[in-house]
């Protein structure tokens, strides 16, 4: 009998996935278990296994193409066995992505089609549209044509991303967008290429809209003599080279002592309540390929640098080969972004809900400071911390703050 | 008003309407000289004499088809089922003569007999003394069904029902009889059948339940209320004629429903109401409707088993989470 292979989930917050690559190709014998392809989910590649012993009869979701969870992606069976019914439950395939033509030919002149904005094609946009129907409640198909809002437009929020009432309501509540620019198309305008937008980045814009606009931020900024910090980290490194302690890893494992300290930071707003949280999971900023991630360095208070550091490295480096296991990038109680590596001096982050705050390290840099009416050269180094203000307060981030100053700029606190 | 349990009111409405009317009589197995299997006739063989109160040889087709009989010579009969797993002994002549005699009598015959026992499961009685039969007898055209789940429902029903000229069907709940509630003192007090009552009003989610369910609903609405929403609790009452009116004006209003019944859920109450909602009110729904019945298996006899068929608190409250998209 046919085996349907849909879309699975592979993440706790994945509504659809992209296949990456299919591992198998249309004729090849495949049996239970055996890795079928790669899927991108919102996070990362994962492989699917095949749920079915026969031939991979039908491939219907092409690589670079994507499916919402459930759906028909494929079809194995019996060689010569009649697939024609499952096959026509499954939505017509898109055409192919275009080419992204790399530029080794020369920039085509004049008769360039100047750049037409998409209305509702076949360019993905958003992902409840770009493949197969869309899913909404009878309810939210009402209220978006009263409305007048293009249901295309939307994301749903329920079960297998069907549009209902919330997200209807969330669009009207909010005020009409301008309207899009429309380009006055210039002989000689830019050139341009459309990619679709990769899961992460998806996934990256639907969080992070989440955060700054219905979270109340506010920001605190101070400045810190790394020099103790720095020495600490020279004397550690110099006993056993193989630690290779960063400061980044003092940072953490300060950040962590300061929590354990001030609890009313490593905490979150949750509707009705705020939870503290009982250790400080630290989440580690990590630049991907195409995004970020935060993989969390869990009970950072409880763990020894050398731990810390061991930790981050190895998570860092399965980040970067998008190798994380969903429980290893959720549920942070606390995060980190450093861009000092960039030469950053100082930025702000946006808070990674339901998180309750983020701390942005800048770069260390010496600097002429006074000590004692004398000028004198410190490494200092600035953070700024984003607060949630429904469960942070000014005075109470300010006093986490000094809390993790005192320590930075006297590490020895870390074993009293 | 007087706090009794939903035995003494039933018992109240019996007294009141033998008195009121000497055309209506009882007869049943155990209803006269032992008080009834449940205590709900206690009494009564007493103040009204062995001519109004019979007990009957066990033969319950024999004994709904002489209600039937004497129901076309014009008395008023009250039969009562020990529970009404046995009335499928009687169900020819519930079915056939009482529900069609009007219509098949071109009008000359009303039928003004009240059908009336415990339905629905009792405690490890197993699969044959454990059935709720609504669904069978609301299926039929001739037939009223109604389910009280309160002791003032059930006694201004009752009374209803005796008054009324066509034959209804009164399913009680074993289970629920010792229930305690508020009823009228008035002896007039009655509740017109086909009217739903709105035992509880919220913005968010609606549970339509009947009979057993009800005081199970209204117990997770008041759990569901802390967890932030707000559920309207609608108890139909009169199962045929049904008030749909009543559920849908809900349902647009909260755009989200949960259906809960001790009965099966294979061609049961919850899925007519579920169809007529779909019917009526399509796009006010923001989210499929969701059943919780009883377990699509014979009752079971073990505890453990039997807690799990039937409906509890705890699945009310996971089904109107799911409606309304919070899991």
């Amino acid at each position: 009998m046919a085996t349907k292979v849909i879309m699975p989930k592979l993440s706790p917050t994945m509504e659809e996935g992209q296949i990456s690559r299919w591992l198998k190709k249309e004729g090849d014998k495949v049996s239970m278990g055996e890795p079928l392809a790669e899927i991108d989910t919102d996070k990362a590649t994962m492989e699917m296994q095949a749920l079915g012993n026969g031939v991979l009869r039908k491939i219907l979701i092409n690589e670079g193409q994507s499916a919402p969870l459930g759906q028909l992606i494929a079809v194995i069976g019996e060689p010569d066995e009649d697939i024609a019914s499952l096959l026509s439950e499954a939505p017509p395939a898109l055409p192919q992505l275009e080419e992204q033509k790399e530029t080794d030919e020369p920039p085509p002149a004049p008769d360039l089609k100047p750049p037409q904005p998409q209305v509702n094609g076949r360019q993905p946009q958003a992902a409840a549209s770009d493949s197969g129907r869309m899913i909404v409640s009878p309810l939210a198909a009402r209220m978006a044509a009263e409305a007048g809002i293009d249901l295309r437009s939307l994301q749903g929020s329920g079960p297998g991303g069907r549009i209902i009432k919330r997200d209807i309501e969330a669009v009207i509540s909010k005020p009409a967008p301008a309207p899009a620019p429309s380009y006055v198309q210039h002989a000689g305008a830019a050139a341009y290429r459309d990619e679709p937008a990769s899961q992460i980045r998806q996934t990256i814009a639907k969080r992070l809209v989440t955060s700054l606009g219905p979270v109340p931020h506010f920001f605190l900024t101070t400045e810190i003599e790394m020099d103790r910090a720095a020495e600490m980290r020279k004397g550690i490194n110099a006993l056993d080279p193989d630690l290779k302690i960063s400061i980044n890893d003092i940072i953490i494992k300060v950040a962590a002592a300061a929590l354990v300290q001030h609890p009313q930071v490593n905490a979150s707003f949750q509707e009705k309540i705020v939870r503290y949280y009982e250790q400080a999971d630290i989440g580690v900023a990590v630049a991907i390929e195409d995004g970020l991630i935060t993989p969390v360095v869990r009970a950072a208070n409880q763990k020894s640098l050398s731990q810390i550091a061991a930790e981050v490295r190895e998570l860092a480096e399965r980040a970067r080969s998008k190798r994380l296991k969903p429980e290893e990038y959720t549920g942070a109680t606390f995060s980190i972004s450093n861009l000092g590596m960039f030469g950053i001096d100082e930025f702000t982050a946006v808070i990674n809900p339901p998180e309750g705050a983020i701390l942005a390290v800048g770069a260390m840099s010496a600097k002429p400071v006074v000590r004692d009416n004398e000028i004198v050269i410190r490494q200092m180094m600035r953070v700024t911390m984003s607060c949630d203000h429904r469960v942070i307060d000014g005075a109470t981030g300010a006093k986490f703050l000094q809390t993790f100053k005192k320590i930075l700029e006297n590490p020895l606190y870390l074993v009293v | 008003m007087a706090t009794i349990t939903i035995r003494e009111a039933l018992n109240q409405a019996l007294r009141e309407e033998l008195a009121r009317d000497e055309k209506v009589f009882l007869m049943g197995e155990e209803v006269a000289q032992y008080d009834g299997a449940y205590k709900v006739t206690k009494g009564l063989l007493h103040e009204f004499g062995s001519k109004r109160v019979i007990d009957t040889p066990i033969t319950e087709l024999g004994f709904a088809g002489l209600g039937v009989g004497a129901a076309m010579a014009g008395l008023r009969p009250i039969v009562e089922f020990m529970t009404f797993n046995f009335s499928i002994l009687a169900t020819d002549q519930i079915i056939n003569s009482a529900a069609k005699m009007l219509y098949m009598s071109g009008g000359q015959f009303n039928i003004p007999i009240v059908f009336r026992g415990p339905g629905g499961s009792a405690f490890q009685v197993s699969s044959q003394h454990s059935q709720a039969l609504e669904s069978w007898y609301a299926y039929f055209p001739g037939l009223k069904v109604v389910m009280p789940s309160t002791p003032a429902d059930a006694k201004g029903l009752l009374k209803s029902a005796i008054r009324d000229d066509d034959p209804v069907v009164f399913i009680e709940q074993e289970r629920m009889y010792g229930n305690k509630g508020e009823v009228p003192d008035d002896p007039d007090f009655t509740i017109p059948l086909g009217v739903a009552d709105v035992k509880r009003e919220g913005k968010d989610v609606t549970i339509v339940a009947r009979s057993l369910t009800v005081p199970l609903a209204l117990k997770a609405a008041e759990q569901l209320e802390q967890q932030g929403v707000s559920c309207e609790v609608i108890d139909p009452r009169t199962i045929r004629p049904l008030d749909i009116d009543t559920i849908i004006a809900s349902v647009k209003k909260t755009n989200r429903v949960v259906i809960a019944e001790e009965s099966h859920p294979i061609c049961g109450v919850g899925a007519e109401i579920s169809a007529e909602i779909m019917e009526r009110a399509f796009d006010y729904l923001d989210a499929p409707v969701k059943r919780v019945s009883g377990a699509d298996v014979p009752m079971p006899y073990a505890k453990n088993l039997e807690n799990l068929a039937i409906p509890d608190v705890n699945r009310i409250v996971a089904a109107v989470r799911e409606v309304a998209y919070l899991d």
